[in-house]
C-alpha cells in the first residue's frame, strides 16, 4: 500500500471515529442530569477518547499525505477543508479539556463531520505545488489561520446549543426562524454530499464546449445532469441531458446547477425529516442542549473567541501579509480572500467591543457568534468558487 | 464640574460611578443595581465629563465604542461591496469609458451602477480612507479616554470596600464563621499559592492578579496605529518604491526604481512538471488538468555603478548571480526583485541564406541578432551582405519610408545590399517576413532560413522602508491581545464587617468559570462562606447550599 | 477656581490640537497621490556619463557654466525624427553661444541609431543610453521629452513632446549663458 492510499485509509479511520464519538456524547447527556454531572458520567469520557483517537488518525493522514507530496497539504480546496476539520476537532479537544461539556461535543462533532464530508466532494488527487505556493508560509500560514478559525468556529457550536437550548420553539418568533434557517442550511451541505456521491457512484459526466466571457472557447465537465447549460453550449457527450436553459458567460452554469441540485436534495431531505420528526429541526435537538448549562455556553463562546481572536489575526492577516510580500511583491492587495479575511478580523472586533462595552451577552453574543461562522465558512466555499481571485487555487 | 465626595471621604471626578476607594455606588444608577458595571471600575470616562463646546462633542463621538463599532461595521460592509466584482486594478483597462464598458459589458445594468458609485475603485475612494481615519481617531481618543481614568482607579483602590460595594459584585457570599482570624491567615496563604497578590489591611484582605491584562486592549490599540502610521508614511516618495520592469534575456537594464543598479537577465526558465519525476503521486493529478507549473525563474546578475562613477557610465561592479524565483526576489540594500511575469517567444536571431536567384546555390548565411545588429556580414568567397535599414516593429510604408511602429522586434524588416563577386556594387533588397521587395529585378536573394526566440522576464522593483515599522505594529498588536485575552485580570475581596460577618466577593473581567474553580479550590481548603454566582441561575441549587461536590 | 479654568483650558487646547493633526492626516492620505519623486523644474540636473556613437564620453558637469538642451528621443517616434533637422540647424550656431545639444537615445541598437543618423545626415553628438540608465534617471516616460538646464545646471522647462524649429530656437535662447 502506498502512502496516499494509507493516507486516505486514515482520514476515513478518523471519519468513523467521529461518527462513534458524536454517539457516545450523546450517551452522556442522556445518562446525566445536568451538565455537570457529565464527569461521572463514563460515556462522555469514552467519547472523549474515541475523539482523540479520531484526532490522531487525522493528524496521521495529514503527516502521511506531507511526506508523499512533499509539501503541507493545505493547497487545494480538499486539502484545505480537511485541515479545517481536523482543526475543529483539535478545538473542540481543547475546549472539552478545559470546560468538560459533552453538550459541544454533540454539536461540534457533527459539524466536522459534515465539514470533512464536504470536503471530499473536490478532487482529492495530490497535486504538485504551483510557484506561488512553494514557500515554508504555506504551512505556517494556513495552519495558524485554521485553527484560529477552528477555534473561532467552536464559539460558534457553544452559541449553537445556547441556542437551541433558549430559543421558545412553541412559539413563532424570528428568532426560532433563523435558528431553523441555520439547521435548513447544514440539511443543504448533506444535499451536495449526497447529490455529489449518488451522481458519482453512478459515473455521471457531461462534456460541453462554449463561449466564456472573454469570448474564447472552453470546455467543462458536468459530474451531474445539466440543468443549465453555460454560454453557447454545444454537448460532446452523445445522449446527455439537453439543458433547460442557456446562461449569459457571466454566470458559471455548471456551479449553478451543482447548487440546484444540491438545494434540491437537501430541501428534499429537510421535508423529510420534518415529516419523520414533525416538528422543526431546532426542536428535536433541543432536548439534546436542554442539559448544557447556558452560562457555561456563553463562556465558551466568548473565550473561544479570545482565544481564537490573536492566533487568526497572525496567522490569516501577519503572517498572511508576510508571504504575499515574499510571494506577490506587496504585503496587501485587495484580494478578494485577503478582503474577506479583514472582514473576519473586523467582525470578531466589533463582537468583542460590543461584548466588553455594550454588554452583548446571552443571545447577542450566541448569534454573533454563528453569524461570525458564516463569515467563516463563505470565506472558505463562496470566495474560492464565485470570487475569483489570487487565492481560487481550488 | 464638582467633585463628588464619598461618604469615606475621598473625592472622585465628576461622572464617578463608584467610589475610587472604597467602591460604594455613588451614581443613582449603581446605587440602584443589583450587580455593579465594573467596566472601567466604575471610573468617570473623560468623555462623559465634559459636554460644553463642539470640540468636545466631536471628541465624545470619537471616544464612544458604540461609534467606534458602527465604523468597524461600515468599513467592514464598505469592503464586502468592494469584492463583489473585480476591483479596478484586476481589470484590463485604462481610460474611465473602457471602465464603464467593462463593467456594463459584464455585469449589466448591476455592473454600470457599480462604477458610477466608485465601488470599482473602492478602497482608493475619498470616503473608504476617511473611514479608516475615522477608526484611527475613533481608537485614538477612546483608548486615552478609558486607560487613564482605569490606570488611577487601580491604583487607588483601596483593600477594604464598603460592604455596599461587596454585595452588588456578581460573585458574592456572606456568613459567619468560626475563627475568623485563622482562615484568613489560611486564606491569606491559599491565594499566595494561587500566585495572587495579597494585600491585607485589618481584617480585610485583597488577592489580586494578572492586573496586566487590562492594558492589554490599549497596547494592541498601539500596535494599531503604529500600523496606520506605517502605512501612511508609504505615501512619503522615498519610504517606498514599487515599480515593474520587462528584461529580456541577454538584456542588461537599469534597474527601475533603484539607481545605481544594473541587472542582467542571462536566462528565463518556465519548467512543468513531468509525469517521470513523480509519477507515482502526481501522475492522477498531471492527467487531469494536463500540465501544472513548477517554476518562473529568471537568473541575472546584479551589477552596481563602482564608487565615484556616474550613472550611465558603464563603469559596473558586479555584486552577485542569483535565480529570481517566485517567492525568492533578489535582495540588496533594502530592494526586492520580485518574478512576477514573463512573454514567451520573441524574436531574437534571425538566420539567412544570400541565394542566387538562377541556380538557387547558397553563398552562405549569416544571423542577424536584432538586439544588436550588424553592418556588415561577411560571407566569405567575396560575398557580403550590408545592413542599410532596419525596421523592427515593420508597420507599412509611410512617407516613403518603412515605418517601424516601435522598437520591439515584432516584426523585423531589413534592407540588405547584397555584395557578390558577380556584382560588386552590390543589389538592393527589402526583406520583412513573408515578403521581399526590390527595386530592381535582382540576381541574388536574402532568404529567410531559421530564427531564435528569446523570453522577456517581468520583475517587479520593492522598496519599503515601513516593512519594520508595520511589522512593529503587527507585533505590538500580538502583544496587545494575547496579554489582554490570554489572562485575566482577577480579584477576591475578603473582609469581616463590624458585626463579625465575612464578607466574600470577588470580580473577573472574563472567565468566570476558572475564577469559580479557585475560589472552590479556596474554600476546599478554608473555611469560608459560600458564594453564589449571581448570573448563573442554572448553578445547582446545592452549590448554594455549600455542597462542594460538584466543582471539586 | 483659575486653576481649574486653567485645566480647561488645556483641555480644549489638547483636544482641538488632536483633533486638528488627525484630520490634516486624513485630509493628506486622500491627497497624495505620487510616490515617485518626479523631476521638476527648478530641481538641480542629475549628473551622468554617456558614450556617443563614435565612443567619446560626455559628462553633463563637463558643461558646466554653459546651456545644456538635452533631448531623449527614439529612432521609432514619429515626432523624435521630426524635430531632428530643426536641432542640426542650430545646434552649430548654438554651441558657439555656449548651448549645447545633447542627444539621448534610449537603449535602441547601435546599428540602428548609426543608420538613423547617416539616414538623416545629422552631426550633433548622440549618446547611447544602452542600459536605460539616464532614462530611468530622468523619469522619461513619453517621447520626445526634452530638458533645459541653465549654466547653473538647474532644470529650467521639462517639454514633454515635440517641438518646431522656433519654439527650439526660443528654448535655447532661454539657457544661454549671459
Amino acid at each position: 500500500m502506498d502512502l496516499v492510499t494509507i493516507s486516505s485509509n486514515l482520514l476515513l479511520v478518523s471519519f468513523v471515529a467521529y461518527l462513534v464519538a458524536t454517539l457516545f456524547f450523546g450517551g452522556a447527556i442522556k445518562k446525566s442530569k445536568s451538565e455537570k454531572a457529565y464527569h461521572n458520567s463514563k460515556w462522555g469520557t469514552i467519547g472523549l477518547v474515541i475523539t482523540i483517537i479520531g484526532f490522531l488518525t487525522h493528524v496521521g493522514y495529514f503527516a502521511t499525505r506531507w511526506i508523499a507530496s512533499g509539501h503541507a497539504p493545505l493547497s487545494n480546496m480538499f486539502e484545505f477543508t480537511t485541515a479545517f476539520g481536523m482543526m475543529l476537532v483539535g478545538a473542540f479537544i481543547l475546549l472539552y479539556i478545559m470546560y468538560r461539556t459533552p453538550s459541544l461535543g454533540l454539536f461540534a462533532l457533527p459539524i466536522a463531520i459534515i465539514i470533512i464530508s464536504y470536503a471530499t466532494m473536490f478532487p482529492r488527487e495530490v497535486t504538485p505545488l504551483i510557484p506561488a505556493l512553494q514557500s515554508k508560509w504555506l504551512f505556517i500560514h494556513v495552519i495558524t489561520t485554521v485553527i484560529g478559525e477552528s477555534i473561532l468556529a467552536i464559539s460558534a457550536v457553544a452559541g449553537l446549543v445556547f441556542l437551541v437550548k433558549n430559543i421558545d420553539m412553541t412559539k413563532k418568533s424570528k428568532q426560532r426562524f433563523w435558528i431553523e434557517a441555520v439547521m435548513f442550511t447544514l440539511v443543504l451541505v448533506l444535499g451536495f454530499v449526497v447529490t455529489s456521491t449518488t451522481f458519482k457512484v453512478l459515473g455521471y459526466e457531461a462534456e460541453f464546449t462554449y463561449i466564456d466571457k472573454n469570448e474564447a472557447p472552453a470546455e467543462i465537465t458536468y459530474h451531474v445532469p445539466p440543468l443549465f447549460g453555460m454560454n453557447e453550449y454545444e454537448a460532446m457527450t452523445p445522449g446527455a441531458m439537453t439543458p433547460w436553459v442557456e446562461l449569459p458567460p457571466i454566470i458559471n452554469a455548471q456551479r449553478l446547477t451543482s447548487l440546484t441540485w444540491s438545494v434540491a436534495a437537501g430541501a428534499v431531505l429537510y421535508l423529510l425529516l420534518r415529516l419523520i420528526a414533525r416538528k422543526p429541526l431546532a426542536a428535536v435537538f433541543q432536548p439534546l442542549a436542554k442539559k448544557a448549562n447556558s452560562q457555561l455556553m456563553d463562556e465558551i463562546g466568548y473565550r473561544s473567541v479570545l482565544i481564537g481572536f490573536p492566533v487568526f489575526t497572525l496567522g490569516a492577516l501577519i503572517f498572511a501579509m508576510i508571504w504575499a510580500h515574499e510571494a506577490w511583491s506587496r504585503f496587501w492587495g485587495w484580494d478578494p480572500k485577503e478582503v474577506w479575511a479583514l472582514i473576519t478580523w473586523l467582525f470578531y472586533a466589533a463582537f468583542l467591543h460590543l461584548r466588553l462595552s455594550r454588554g452583548w451577552e446571552g443571545q447577542k453574543s450566541a448569534w454573533l457568534a454563528v453569524i461570525g461562522f458564516v463569515i467563516i465558512m463563505f470565506n472558505l466555499i463562496a470566495v474560492n468558487l464565485i470570487i475569483a481571485g489570487l487565492h481560487s487555487y481550488a | 464640574m464638582s467633585k463628588i465626595s464619598c461618604q469615606c471621604g475621598h473625592e472622585n471626578p465628576y461622572g464617578t460611578e463608584l467610589c475610587e476607594q472604597c467602591g460604594r455606588p455613588l451614581s443613582k444608577k449603581a446605587k440602584e443595581s443589583d450587580i455593579v458595571d465594573m467596566r472601567y471600575e466604575g471610573a468617570s470616562r473623560r468623555s462623559q465629563t465634559y459636554k460644553s463646546s463642539i470640540i468636545d462633542k466631536i471628541w465624545n463621538f470619537f471616544s464612544s465604542v458604540k461609534i467606534g463599532v458602527g465604523i468597524i461595521v461600515a468599513v467592514l460592509l464598505a469592503s464586502a461591496i468592494g469584492t463583489i466584482f473585480p476591483q479596478k486594478f484586476y481589470v484590463p483597462a485604462t481610460t474611465d469609458a473602457e471602465y464603464a464598458e467593462y463593467y456594463e459589458r459584464l455585469y449589466g445594468v448591476v455592473g454600470k451602477f457599480y462604477f458610477e458609485l466608485g465601488f470599482y475603485d473602492m478602497y482608493n475612494s475619498w470616503w473608504f480612507k476617511v473611514l479608516i481615519g475615522m477608526l484611527a481617531t475613533s481608537i485614538i481618543i477612546a483608548s486615552i479616554d478609558r486607560v487613564v481614568p482605569l490606570y488611577k482607579s487601580l491604583k487607588k483602590q483601596r483593600t477594604r470596600r464598603h460592604p455596599s460595594f461587596m454585595k452588588r459584585q456578581r460573585i458574592y457570599g456572606e456568613g459567619a464563621i468560626e475563627n475568623t482570624a485563622e482562615s484568613f491567615a489560611k486564606a491569606e496563604e491559599e491565594l499566595k499559592k494561587m500566585r495572587y497578590n495579597v494585600k491585607t489591611e485589618n481584617g480585610a484582605i485583597l488577592a489580586e492578579k494578572h492586573r496586566f491584562s487590562r492594558w492589554g486592549p490599549y497596547v494592541n490599540h498601539t500596535g494599531l496605529i503604529i500600523f496606520f502610521v506605517g502605512v501612511l508614511l508609504r505615501g512619503i516618495p522615498g519610504f517606498y518604491v514599487d515599480e515593474a520592469m520587462w528584461i529580456r534575456e541577454g538584456e542588461t537594464r537599469n534597474i527601475v526604481g533603484a539607481p545605481g543598479y544594473v541587472l542582467e537577465n542571462k536566462g528565463f526558465t518556465l519548467e512543468n512538471y513531468t509525469k517521470e519525476e513523480a509519477e507515482e503521486v502526481f501522475g492522477a493529478a498531471l492527467d487531469k488538468v494536463g500540465s501544472i507549473v513548477k517554476t518562473y525563474k529568471t537568473d541575472v546578475t546584479l551589477y552596481k555603478e563602482k564608487e565615484g562613477s556616474l550613472p550611465g557610465s558603464d563603469n559596473l561592479e558586479k555584486v552577485e548571480d542569483y535565480a529570481i524565483v517566485v517567492n525568492k526576489p533578489l535582495k540588496f540594500n533594502g530592494y526586492n526583485v520580485f518574478q512576477m511575469d514573463y512573454k514567451l517567444d520573441e524574436l531574437k536571431t534571425m538566420t539567412f541564406h544570400l541565394v542566387e536567384k538562377s541556380s538557387e546555390a547558397s553563398l552562405g548565411e549569416f544571423t542577424v541578432d536584432l538586439s544588436n545588429p550588424e553592418k556588415e556580414y561577411d560571407l566569405g568567397n567575396g560575398a557580403s551582405v550590408n545592413m542599410l535599414g532596419f525596421y523592427p516593429d515593420y508597420d507599412g510604408i509611410k512617407d516613403g519610408e518603412p515605418y517601424s511602429k516601435s522598437p520591439v522586434p515584432n516584426n523585423p524588416a531589413f534592407i540588405f545590399q547584397m555584395n557578390t563577386p558577380e556584382k560588386p556594387t552590390g543589389e538592393k533588397s527589402f526583406v520583412a517576413i513573408r515578403q521581399t521587395l526590390e527595386v530592381e529585378q535582382n540576381d541574388y536573394a536574402i532568404k529567410f532560413a531559421a530564427a531564435e526566440t528569446r523570453n522577456i522576464s517581468g520583475l517587479t522593483i520593492r522598496k519599503d522602508k515601513t516593512l519594520y515599522i508595520l511589522l512593529l505594529g503587527g507585533l505590538v498588536f500580538m502583544i496587545g491581545v494575547i496579554q489582554g485575552m490570554y489572562w485575566q485580570h482577577r480579584r477576591i475581596w475578603i473582609q469581616e464587617d463590624a458585626d463579625g460577618h465575612v464578607l466574600i466577593a470577588a470580580h473577573t473581567n472574563k472567565n468566570w468559570f476558572s475564577l469559580r474553580k479557585e475560589l472552590d479550590k479556596l474554600r476546599q481548603s478554608t473555611a469560608l462562606p459560600a458564594y453564589i454566582d449571581r448570573q448563573d441561575p442554572e448553578l445547582d441549587k446545592p452549590e448554594q447550599e455549600g455542597d462542594e461536590e460538584i466543582w471539586t | 477656581m483659575v486653576r481649574k479654568k486653567n485645566k480647561k483650558t488645556i483641555r480644549l487646547i489638547s483636544r482641538t490640537a488632536l483633533l486638528l493633526i488627525l484630520a490634516a492626516i486624513i485630509v493628506y492620505a486622500i491627497t497624495s497621490k505620487d510616490k515617485v519623486k518626479v523631476l521638476a523644474e527648478g530641481d538641480k540636473a542629475p549628473d551622468f556619463e554617456l558614450v556617443d556613437l563614435e565612443g567619446n564620453a560626455h559628462r553633463l558637469s563637463d558643461y558646466k557654466g554653459q546651456g545644456v538642451f538635452l533631448n531623449f528621443w527614439g529612432t521609432w517616434c514619429p515626432p523624435c525624427k521630426k524635430e531632428m533637422p530643426y536641432m542640426e540647424d542650430v545646434y552649430k550656431d548654438f554651441e558657439a553661444k555656449g548651448v549645447h545639444i545633447l542627444t539621448v537615445n534610449v537603449g535602441e541598437p547601435k546599428v540602428k541609431v548609426e543608420l538613423f543618423r547617416d539616414d538623416m545626415n545629422l552631426t550633433f553628438p548622440m549618446l547611447w543610453d544602452k542600459n536605460k540608465t539616464v532614462m530611468d534617471l530622468y523619469n522619461i516616460k513619453p517621447l520626445p521629452t526634452t530638458f533645459l538646464i541653465n549654466p547653473e545646471g538647474k532644470i529650467t522647462k521639462v517639454i514633454k513632446q515635440g517641438m518646431t524649429e522656433q519654439q527650439i530656437v526660443e528654448y535655447l535662447e532661454s539657457i544661454q549663458p549671459k
